[in-house]
């Protein structure tokens, strides 16, 4: 018989840290360099070598927790969990146990029924990363550069109850620490993994059901749909009696099916204890304090405060805030050129689609949020029309400069003087005649050519709006 | 120039007087080792090219106006110690074919001060064990009587210091390794603080417990030397950033205005009737040197070896979980299917028993289920035995005790026993556990000709304190024939 179950998902998500260093070394943090370039005696276990703490990655794990509304733990302890692995140099891995960095904290998810949904975190912990195996025929190789490198591992309550919850909190969870500037998140680059643990119960049972373990999700989309695959296949086993096994899986992302990698008789002893090596981490409250009062707004705070201060829609207000720097960009904009409004049309067609088009984020083209305002500024002014605004935008978010400057200087100024208007409208109209018969006839169509052909003689300056209006006039006048 | 008996000062006064070279130096080191070690078996490596080198490097330097404190002077190293480009085997199979790549901080501290590294001493594998009979890779003999052990685990330096062969060596001292042979062969061994010397580079034993340390056949040697090594180091997170006096400006004196404790738990069944006679003369000299003698008690003392072997045997299970054969040393060369599998192998082959015993003990405390038991129980008692010595320097300003309770062992007689063989460090361990400092010095030999030392204990961070008691008794031994 088939029936619905409740879901419990708890998510371990891994995030590398944006440092130049790794976690106990001076060695960079390079992504893709050749293999085992960026290693030195600490980073590869050497005999003697021992871990000095990187201070900067406990401070990007101390602003993410507060930025979560995490407690910071004052007093933090690394510790040693041991197990034998060839990408591990030590075969024992420095963490976080029993007194992790940040505990509790929340992130609130959007539902698809527009509702908003708190999901608990249990801590947020520092720990090193492993290495990497290649395996090639005939031969497996490990490349050390990415041991060592600061990962943050936020873990959750089983809080989450749909793929489609576990893939907003991850998108939740991503925006939030892009804002905080804390990682790249490049999901590409592995700056974000995750392991999934899912539960099945039916309705009415108070405990958790057994659970299964996904590992090493390294995309959103990944995670969403092996959960699906998962939440299906257990759902299934249930319906026909069958019990759920404790184990671990991974997803076969060419096939699309979870596949089991080890049961749950294969768990380790890590046998934590107390890294002798490194002092604890104590962080003085009132450096606490200071962080916490340069925390930025968190991205859906921020949603909500620019739909309502500058009264945009929703839609518009997410997806500017979505993206700190983008949101930084519309405010500057706004405050230039006066209305929100207007601002966040340009921005959410015109600057984003040429945002996509050159592959450049606002951070990195050379359309200042000044030049914007400027520019929406003349268009308001009617100085020029919205296709000469349309060409200048695009000229000065590849190469900078002032577009009022331009507009001066190549004297792109919009044309609304009668006289000259006139000419052109004169010169087009005998240039046309079908079409002003066409016109007279009442084909709309054929304004709409005549006024584009009046653009095209004034190379784009003529007012389009009072040339459609002069246009009019001779029709009465003719008719008349 | 007398290798046998030539003091790492006199070394120095002599190379700044010209009146030899480095190169003269070191050549009669190497040809003192030549003469002896073939019965005494105290280095594993030495090369004379190279050393030779060195030394020419330092007389060149010298010429060329450079005045570092120990420029030319060759020194023995413990074969744990990581020095740039030479094998650092720890007596070990695991670590055969392995050269350092780096210098560990001690020697570069000590490289930068001009010193030669002439050679690699023998040591019980990994620092682990009481006799040095624990190498993989050679017996080494106790140049005062050579059937029996030189102690250990820094056997190798001690008997190389003993035995003429070195002036002055480098030890490490997890639980007593660098104290209890320095007693066992007759030179001087210092222990420092926890935190006083770095550790980087120093393949680790056990963390929390393990320090470097100078053996020398002086005192006054033994603070030239800690003077270069100590301090802070920005690689060695538990370093503490506090000044290193000059200990050797500082001797001299008699011991007016000191008062000295003596632990009853030190002085009770199970010493050696002439250890116990030797160590009350040294008493009696340090009470004629104007210090006052005090009784103390240190109750937690009977749980310190216990204490002491579940840590240790902890830390050491998991710093040594890195000898796998993936990046260094040997690999098993007995096909694997899979990582696993080429681990097993490789370990098994790699290491003796005792390191196996102490992994497998290791392994043991910290599993679950046990960890609780064992491990969280040991840093208790730990936590105790620190308090016991914060109470016992309240009334006194350093401690007097023997190092060891027993000369130096017949070779073979702890083999097969244990337990036995870790009762042997058990004057010594205390200050291991409470991060203090110690030294050896040498109080005489007993009728059959075998030396006794005189352990001195002080507060963490006190040894100034602790050489200049040692300086004084030192003095007061030589003044009396
Ligand atoms: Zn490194």
């Amino acid at each position: 018989m088939k029936q619905t179950y409740r879901v419990s998902i708890g998510l371990e998500v891994h995030i590398q840290l944006k440092t130049q260093t790794k976690l106990f070394c001076g060695c960079a943090t390079s992504f893709g360099a050749p293999p085992n370039s960026c290693v030195c005696p600490v980073c590869l276990g050497y005999p003697g070598a021992m871990p000095v703490m990187n201070r900067e990655a406990v401070r990007l794990t101390l602003v993410s927790g507060l930025m979560l509304g995490c407690s910071i733990n004052t007093t933090s302890t690394f510790d040693r969990k041991s197990y034998f692995y060839p990408d591990m140099p030590k075969n024992y891995q420095i963490t976080q146990y029993d007194k992790p960095l940040c505990l509790d904290g929340t992130i609130d998810i959007p539902l698809t029924d527009g509702g908003r949904k708190p999901i608990r975190l249990i801590r947020i912990h520092l720990e090193e990363d492993v290495a990497k195996s290649m395996h090639e025929a005939g031969w497996s190789g490990v490349d050390f550069n990415r041991a060592g490198t600061p990962l943050m591992e936020i873990v959750t309550h089983p809080d989450l109850s749909s793929a489609d919850e576990a893939a907003a909190f991850l998108t939740a969870l991503r925006q939030i620490l892009l804002y905080v500037g804390v990682s790249a998140c490049n999901l590409e680059e592995g700056n974000m993994r995750c392991d999934v643990n899912v539960s099945l119960r039916p309705p009415g049972q108070d405990t958790l059901g057994t659970k299964v373990e996904l590992k090493n999700m390294n995309t959103i989309s990944g995670t969403h749909d092996a959960l699906q695959y998962e939440i299906e296949r257990q759902s299934a086993v249930l319906d026909a009696g069958g019990r759920i096994v404790q184990e671990t899986r991974r997803w076969d992302v060419d096939n699309g099916v979870t596949i089991h990698m080890r049961s749950k008789e294969d768990a380790h002893d890590y046998r934590y204890f107390a890294e002798p090596d490194l002092l604890p981490i104590v962080t003085p409250p009132d450096q606490i304090d200071a962080w916490r009062r340069s925390l930025p707004e968190l991205p859906a705070v921020r949603r909500e405060r620019l739909a309502r201060q500058y009264d945009i829609p929703d839609y518009d207000a997410a997806v500017l805030a979505a993206d700190r720097a983008l949101a930084d960009f519309f405010e500057a904009v706004a405050q230039r050129c006066g209305t929100g409004k207007t601002a966040s049309n340009w921005i959410m067609t015109d600057v984003l689609r040429l945002v996509t088009a050159h592959e450049t984020p606002v951070t990195a083209c050379a359309l200042t949020p000044d030049a914007l305002g400027e520019l929406i500024g003349l268009v308001e002014a009617q100085t020029i029309n919205a296709l000469t605004a349309k060409e200048l935008l695009e000229e000065v978010f590849l190469s900078g400069g002032s577009p009022a400057e331009q507009v001066r200087s190549r004297g792109l100024a919009q044309v609304s003087d009668s006289g000259a208007l006139d000419g052109w409208i004169d010169a087009v109209m005998q240039a046309h005649p079908k079409s002003v018969a066409d016109w007279k006839a009442g084909k709309q169509a054929a304004a709409g050519f005549l006024i584009g052909q009046v653009m095209k003689a004034s190379q784009g300056k003529a007012d389009p709006k009072r040339v459609g209006r002069l246009l009019g006039e001779r029709l009465a006048q003719q008719n008349g | 120039m007398d290798i046998g008996s030539l003091t790492v000062r006199a070394a120095i006064d002599g190379l700044r007087k010209r009146q030899f070279s480095s190169v003269e130096l070191t050549r009669a080191v190497l040809d003192a080792i030549m003469a002896r070690d073939g019965v005494i078996g105290a280095y594993l490596w030495v090369d004379e090219a190279d050393a030779l080198k060195q030394a020419a490097a330092a007389d060149a330097a010298r010429a060329g106006g450079s005045d570092g404190l120990l420029l030319g002077v060759p020194l023995a190293i413990k074969d744990i110690l990581n020095v740039e480009g030479q094998p650092c085997t720890c007596a070990s199979k695991i670590l055969a074919g392995y050269r350092a790549p780096y210098d560990a901080t001690v020697i570069a501290r000590l490289r930068e001060a001009g010193a030669v590294f002439a050679g690699r001493t023998n040591l019980d594998e990994f620092a682990m064990g009481s006799t040095t009979e624990n190498s993989a890779i050679q017996l080494t003999r106790n140049p005062a009587a050579p059937d029996r052990v030189p102690g250990g685990s820094s056997g190798g330096s001690a008997a190389a210091v003993a035995g003429g062969m070195a002036l002055a060596a480098l030890g490490t001292d997890t639980g007593g390794s660098i104290r209890q042979p320095a007693s066992n062969c007759g030179c001087v061994g210092l222990k420092p603080s926890y935190g006083r010397v770095s550790r980087y580079g120093l393949v680790a034993f056990a963390s929390s417990l393990d320090q470097i340390g100078p053996m020398t056949r002086t005192v006054e040697d033994a603070s030239l030397l800690l003077g270069v090594m100590g301090g802070r180091d920005p690689r060695d997170a538990t370093t503490l950033d506090r000044a290193v006096p000059d200990y050797a400006a500082a001797l001299g004196g008699d011991l007016t205005g000191l008062r000295l404790g003596l632990p009853k738990e030190y002085f009770v069944t199970g010493l050696d009737p002439e250890v116990a006679r030797l160590v009350q003369d040294a008493v009696e000299a340090c009470r004629r040197c104007g210090a006052e003698i005090v009784e103390v008690s240190l109750p937690h003392t009977e749980y310190a070896v216990a204490t002491y072997y579940i840590l240790a045997s902890a830390e050491a299970s998991t710093n040594l979980a890195r000898f796998d054969g993936v990046r260094y040393g040997r690999r098993s060369a007995v096909p694997a299917d899979t990582p696993l599998d080429m681990y097993l192998n490789t370990r098994a082959e790699g290491f003796g028993r005792e390191v196996k015993r102490r992994i497998i003990l290791g392994t043991y405390v910290l599993s679950s289920g046990y960890y609780d038991a064992y491990y969280t129980h040991a840093q208790r008692v730990r936590t105790l035995i620190r308090r016991d010595f914060d109470e016992a320097f309240k009334r006194c300003d350093a401690l007097l005790t023997p190092v060891s309770p027993d000369p130096a062992y017949l070779i073979g007689a702890t083999a097969e026993d244990p337990l036995k063989a870790y009762l042997i460090d058990i004057f010594t361990v205390t200050a291991n556990l409470a991060g203090i400092c110690g030294i050896a010095v040498p109080c005489g030999t007993t009728r059959a000709g075998l030396p006794v030392g005189l352990q001195v204990l002080a507060p963490a961070f006190e040894e100034g304190t602790l050489l200049r008691i040692g300086h004084a008794y030192e003095q007061a031994r030589e003044a009396r024939p």
